[in-house]
């Protein structure tokens, strides 16, 4: 049967709490009709119970219980949404400054990140904190929605005395393409639709710019990546590698080397699901039979040069959602990256970052939802690249031992606006 | 199967999903002792149970494959369950609702009583019993509100229940589903796929389903809006009037509560277009068990539910 192709496109709404990132996305999908009748019902009947209106969109994602009658969000809701060319996973995600690990959960697989803005309180410290760290986490495009124009009797001075505090910002964070847009997303002016309240505003509905961006738009890899997950047992007696490729692609006949054991070998076939292949693009879960025997297992690389850094010492960016402090001599942590765990040790706190001015202070510690630079010595070696080259062997989390929970988010190296 | 070497799209939105689910099973298959995945004979569960046979081919499974019984299944269904275990060599279990109900551990709804809430027991029993550490399950996130909040591997505490305000961080695709004794995590290979996604899967791959989800004349009875199958656990009460109708099942659940619609979809093509302009999400049109309450499905999961 034949099918039509669509790309995907990750998106993440980021903002400080109450500047509506959740009702922008339940206009976005009420507006593009995405919602079937029995949710709107559900909204609708969920808003008249608490007294609040007709429709309040923001229970399209909110839909816990806790969030509901705290009109906030506390955890990331995922929403779907296609368009004839393009499917859009939607990770709305909450602004309090308390569920920032939340927030990080869903911006560090977005594409693109949708800020809204109170256009009568412009950017605020939480804003300032949320676009940092989707900086961070290496997003490359953001789309500014400046709501509750409808407030400002549709000012074009006040969107332009946002948009000047944003494009600085943006400029210093290193994002290469920023497009601010004027809304309202209790009206749904400029959702999808252009609005005629903002006649000097001739850009682009925040619908029609998300059509346009660029999906996948990180392309800084050199060198193609598998992190082995599993080895296959061919029948036949041969043994093949699995894992999910990144960076660039694999193809039959390739010189590779195996990491950390530093073995070159031949890529003599790629599968997948069980058929062959010639090629595996980034983002395949393909297996490799390679030409050399080697005694390759989970945690070992397969890369192509340039090759990733063998090391056991590394300084990385770390965002820490631990309760107790991060601190030399804390608590006993462990360390996933890729698909190897290993214990690790902090061996210093090379500091903490000021959200408001970009600086990095002196710090011993970094408190639940700070970012700082640390050094770190793991027990058994790793095959990393920096992070803005490659954001699968450039990432981690840390682990803590007790209580196996994720206390923190890591990224190799650090980026060039620190 | 042709044998000829192609070179996949990777920015096709389903070879994006598919190969994400396939790395999903194998981290979680790798990390953790003894994973278990669930399968009900749905469509949903189907398209898992080809996806793990995809990601460890050509060896066999390395988890067995658990059923929750209830003892109100579709026959077809069972059927279904059977053939498709049986084509991708995998260990079937199959813990039943009835034997949870003889132990005395949940009151026994009757004979024609929805037995959908019981299963909770009956699956954090089987879990406890077999020491399993991970389990599989087809949920998806479009499905329902509490679902759309739900990581990719969800933790369970020693009850088996969910906590939605104390989810681990789960960043970029490090998947990290290390508990301790007697906890367990519940992994979602299918988080991201719409309805769409997986009837659009299910053609492209040509899959085998339960023959129920395509239109069928059946003998049905209006009951709480929705069209239910007359038959051993749906009895027409008085003032309900059996008809003959075309109908197919947009979901499979227990035969007492999942509603049928009506439809001339005898094809997966035409499912396909059905289901592209649907007004009606499919738990809406077709699940009793999620009438209950505006919280209903996220209170039967922080229980434990699948």
């Amino acid at each position: 049967m034949k099918l039509a192709t669509k790309d995907l496109l990750r998106l993440a709404t980021i903002g400080s709490v109450d500047d509506g990132k959740s009702t922008l996305i339940g206009r976005l999908l009420v507006d593009t009709r995405q919602l079937f009748d029995d949710q709107l019902d559900a909204v609708a009947a969920a808003s008249e119970k608490r007294g609040i209106g007709d429709l309040d969109l923001s229970f399209v994602t909110d839909g816990l219980r806790a969030e509901r009658e705290q009109g906030i969000t506390i955890d990331v809701a995922y929403r779907y949404a296609t368009t004839p060319t393009r499917k859009f996973i939607i990770a709305d995600c909450p602004g309090h400054v308390q569920y920032t690990r939340n927030m990080a959960t869903g911006a560090s697989t977005a594409d693109l990140v949708l800020v809204a803005l109170d256009v009568a309180s412009g950017l605020k410290e939480q804003t300032r904190r949320h676009l940092c760290i989707a900086a961070l986490l290496g997003v490359r495009s953001v789309i500014v929605a400046v709501n509750k124009m409808d407030t400002v009797a549709w000012s074009e001075l006040a969107f332009q005395r946002v948009i000047d505090q944003i494009e600085t910002l943006s400029r210093e964070l290193g994002f290469t393409s920023m497009l601010a847009i004027p809304v309202s997303a209790l009206l749904g002016d400029n959702v999808v639709v252009n609005s005629t309240n903002t006649p000097w505003y001739v850009g682009p509905s925040l619908l029609e710019a998300l059509e346009a961006s660029e999906a996948g738009s990180w392309v800084t890899a050199q060198g193609a990546r598998l992190p082995i997950q599993w080895v296959l047992r061919q029948s036949g007696g041969g043994r093949t590698y699995a894992g999910m490729v990144s960076g660039e692609a694999f193809h039959v006949g390739d010189r590779v080397t195996l990491l950390p054991a530093n073995i070159e070998t031949t890529v003599k076939a790629i599968n997948f699901g069980g058929e062959p292949r010639l090629e595996a693009t980034v983002g395949l879960a393909a297996d490799l039979d390679l030409a050399d025997e080697t005694d390759a297992g989970r945690g070992d690389l397969i890369a192509t040069a340039p090759l990733p850094t063998v090391t056991k010492e590394f300084e990385a960016t770390i965002c820490w959602f631990g309760e107790k402090p991060l601190s030399v001599n804390g608590q006993r942590l462990r360390l996933k990256h890729t698909t190897r765990s290993t214990p690790v040790r902090i061996d210093a706190i090379k500091g903490l970052i000021d959200i408001g001015s970009l600086a990095i202070n002196d710090a011993s510690s970094l408190a639940t939802n700070e970012i700082g630079l640390a050094t770190l010595t793991t027990a058994d070696a790793l095959v990393v690249d920096d992070y803005r080259e490659d954001r699968v062997t450039g990432s981690f989390v840390l682990i803590d031992e007790v209580s196996n929970a994720t206390v923190a988010a890591g990224m190799v190296g650090h980026a060039s606006f620190l | 199967m042709t044998t000829t070497l192609h070179t996949p799209h990777a920015t096709d939105h389903l070879d994006v999903l598919e190969s994400h689910a396939l790395f999903i099973l194998r981290e979680v298959a790798a990390e953790c002792e003894r994973p278990v995945l669930l399968f009900s004979g749905g469509k949903d569960s189907a398209v898992l149970l080809r996806l793990a046979a995809k990601a460890f081919a050509p060896q066999q499974l390395p988890f067995p494959v658990l059923h929750i019984d209830t003892g109100q299944n579709f026959a077809e269904v069972l059927k279904f369950r059977d053939r498709a275990v049986e084509a991708v060599g995998a260990r079937l279990l199959v813990a039943k609702v009835q034997d949870t109900i003889d132990q005395g551990k949940v009151a026994d709804p009757g004979p024609l009583g929805s037995r959908n809430r019981l299963q909770t027991v009956t699956l954090l029993d089987a879990i406890s019993t077999n020491s399993f550490d991970a389990a599989f399950g087809g949920a998806r996130r479009d499905e329902d509100k509490a679902r759309a909040k739900e990581r990719v591997l969800s933790f369970r505490d020693a009850f088996g229940q969910w906590d939605p305000r104390q989810q681990r961080p789960e960043l970029w695709q490090i998947y990290q589903g290390k508990v301790n004794p007697g906890e367990h995590v519940r992994a979602f290979p299918l988080s991201d796929w719409t309805e769409l996604d997986v009837w659009q899967y299910i053609a492209r791959e040509q899959m085998d389903l339960p023959s129920i989800y395509f239109a069928h004349e059946r003998d049905v009875v209006m009951r709480d809006g929705m069209w239910l199958a007359v038959g051993e656990f749906v009895e027409p009460r008085a003032g309900e009037d059996v008809v003959r109708k075309m109908v197919r099942f947009r979901t499979v659940g227990d035969a007492n509560c999942t509603g049928a619609v009506i439809s001339n979809a005898t094809t997966l093509h035409a499912i396909i277009d059905e289901v592209a302009i649907a007004h009606v999400s499919e738990r809406g049109a077709t699940r009793g068990d999620d009438k209950f309450s505006e919280t209903a499905m996220e209170d039967r999961k922080r229980e434990g539910y699948f």
